[in-house]
């Protein structure tokens, strides 16, 4: 039969550790080799790479006097500016749409299911052009009272660029967004509901920011997607950065010096926004796992202290102990 | 005085497969009622039904004399809407076996959640409430913790002061202690001895007959959907009418 439920008996005391404790293990650790060969070998290839462009025929220095024209940073803030709010359009619209698509009621799942298919299943170098366009089948906006225009006014190049790009990719944000939803166990739904808690604040409390955790990191690859993609807005004569930078080649014949201009600045613009998807990825990591992954510069500090105390095991703190 | 659940003939199907087979049973105020029973034999899905995380699909199921999920007029029955049947789960608390904290909040966080978002407390008050209760689970020094830095016990405790914080007069408990390391189950079933001390009505789906016996005011045990027998616990457990409670209790006792 079942013994009443009691805690153990708190007398005894747990076996002691007699004695001192044995001498901490110093062991020659393993010896990789292969990594310092292939570590050469990758460095002389780089160093190949690096001599054949310091001798092709391109003028280095004018990528330097271009670098920061005022039209190139001119471009580069327009290729920014595109990309961050239509990255927001896709944020708000994918969540939406991601919401939509998994409702219970047939007419919105249906049209959510159009949008995605219509947007994801055509060029979205098509879909520029044809917002750019739009006055060939709207001629006029009437919203009634509060805004009445031609659609070739107000469809600048600028508004034809964002609403591209942004639609477009609230249709790949979409599927993004629903596959982290559904990430998120079923028995939180179950326990927000249990508290009395409605559909909408289970989703927006308890269920989205669960999921973000999953949706961030592919969104950070979208936008770095996005950031690229917003090169093709020259088709709707948007003054982007590649634009910007083939208008300057045109005139001035240094047009590969001036695709090299973009094509560093494009790597500086994703590197920045790289580095904010990590510290993005780590806020959203909080309260699922134990300890936050290290932040570059902790890791710098470690590796510092680590390689002052000799042995390399990794943790900065840890390696103190064996030190004598 | 009205039951605070009353089951009548309650069935449940998923697909083809029958889990309830026509429930019967009645919960007083104040009483902690506990369910046993094999695996399977739809004690959880039952609790479930409770607070209508499943839907019946015949008989009639009441809590405090209100219908669970539906509207009774004119002889027929009209489905409640979300926000109803939300309203109807602001006053009944449910533990779960597998916790289900909210893993990106504080435990004190965890609590203070539902008074905020669903009755409108101001964030001061339903987090002073909420440290309150955390106290009174035994963890007022984890109000910082999330639940990944908690044990098993722990994590059920908040679970428990999160359920408390709405000010339930039912509370359903699936299996709390069922997935939790043997040392860590004397620590929850404490705060529940405790609750029960304090008035608490409570529909409490176990597997431990100690406890059972020891706090339980009555207690039914189910087999494959249908209640094989009732009772005080101290009879049910002790002398059992039924052969197949026997061969149960003679399994898990």
């Amino acid at each position: 039969m079942t013994e009443p439920v009691d805690k153990a008996p708190e007398e005894a005391a747990p076996p002691s550790s007699s004695g001192t404790a044995p001498e901490a293990i110093k062991a020659i650790p393993v010896r990789h080799y292969g990594r310092y060969v292939s570590a050469v070998v990758v460095l002389a290839l780089l160093g190949l790479l690096a001599h054949a462009f310091a001798g092709a025929d391109l003028r280095w220095g004018s990528v330097g006097d271009f670098f920061f024209n005022g039209q190139i940073l001119a471009g580069v803030r327009n290729t920014i500016v595109v990309s961050v709010l239509a990255m927001l359009i896709g944020l708000v619209g994918g969540v939406l749409l991601a919401v939509m698509r998994m409702s219970k009621n047939p007419v919105t799942s249906s049209v959510s299911w159009l949008y995605i298919w219509l947007f994801r299943g055509t060029p979205v170098y098509v879909q520029l052009l044809l917002w750019f366009n739009l006055a060939l089948v709207f001629p006029y906006i009437n919203l009634g009272p509060i805004y009445r225009d031609e659609m070739t006014d107000a469809m600048t190049p600028f508004m034809a660029a964002l609403l591209g790009l942004g639609l477009n990719e609230a249709a790949y944000m979409a599927e993004i967004c629903r596959a982290g939803i559904q990430s998120v166990d079923e028995g939180q739904t179950e326990a927000s509901q249990a508290l009395g808690m409605t559909g909408a604040q289970n989703m927006r409390r308890i269920v989205l920011p669960q999921a973000m955790r999953v949706i961030v990191p592919p969104t950070g690859n979208e936008f770095i997607n996005l950031l690229k993609t917003s090169a093709l807005c020259s088709v709707v004569q948007f003054e982007e950065t590649l634009r910007k930078a083939q208008n300057i080649g045109n005139t001035s014949s240094a047009v590969v010096e001036m695709l090299m201009v973009a094509t560093i600045w494009f790597l500086a613009i994703t590197t920045v926004f790289s580095i904010g998807q990590f510290y993005l990825e780590r806020y959203y990591a909080r309260g699922s796992a134990r300890q936050l992954p290290a932040t570059p510069w902790q890791r710098a500090r470690q590796l510092v202290f680590s390689i002052g105390r000799g042995t390399g095991s990794g943790t900065g703190t840890g390696a103190g102990v064996s030190g004598v | 005085m009205t039951a605070m659940v009353k089951a009548e003939a309650v069935h449940k199907s998923f697909g083809p497969t029958r889990v309830l087979k026509g429930i019967d049973l009645e919960v007083d105020p104040g009483e902690v009622f506990c369910i046993v029973g094999p695996s399977g034999s739809g004690k959880s899905t039952f609790l479930r039904c409770i607070n209508h995380l499943e839907k019946i699909n015949a008989g009639r199921l009441y809590v405090d004399g209100n219908l669970v999920g539906y509207r009774e007029h004119g002889g027929r029955l009209y489905e409640l809407r979300d926000r109803e049947v939300a309203a109807q789960r602001r006053d009944i608390g449910m533990v779960f076996q597998r916790f289900n904290l909210f893993p990106h909040m504080t435990a004190l966080e965890n609590v203070a959640e539902a008074p905020v978002q669903v009755n409108r407390e101001s964030k001061a008050q339903a987090r002073e409430r909420a440290g309150g209760l955390l106290e009174r689970v035994g963890l007022g020094d984890k109000t910082g913790s999330y639940p990944s830095q908690l044990s098993g016990g722990q994590q059920q405790r908040v679970a428990i002061a999160r359920a408390l914080a709405m000010e339930p007069k039912l509370m359903l408990f699936d299996e709390p202690t069922s997935a939790l390391d043997p040392e860590l189950v004397g620590e929850v079933l404490d705060v529940m001895r405790d609750l029960a001390r304090d008035g608490m009505t409570m529909v409490v789906v176990t597997h431990e007959m100690g406890f059972a016996r020891e706090v339980g005011d009555s207690l039914v045990f189910m087999d494959d959907g249908v209640v094989v027998e009732s009772g005080s616990p101290r009879d049910v457990l002790t002398d059992p009418q039924h052969e197949r409670t026997r061969s149960f209790l003679s399994k898990v006792l």
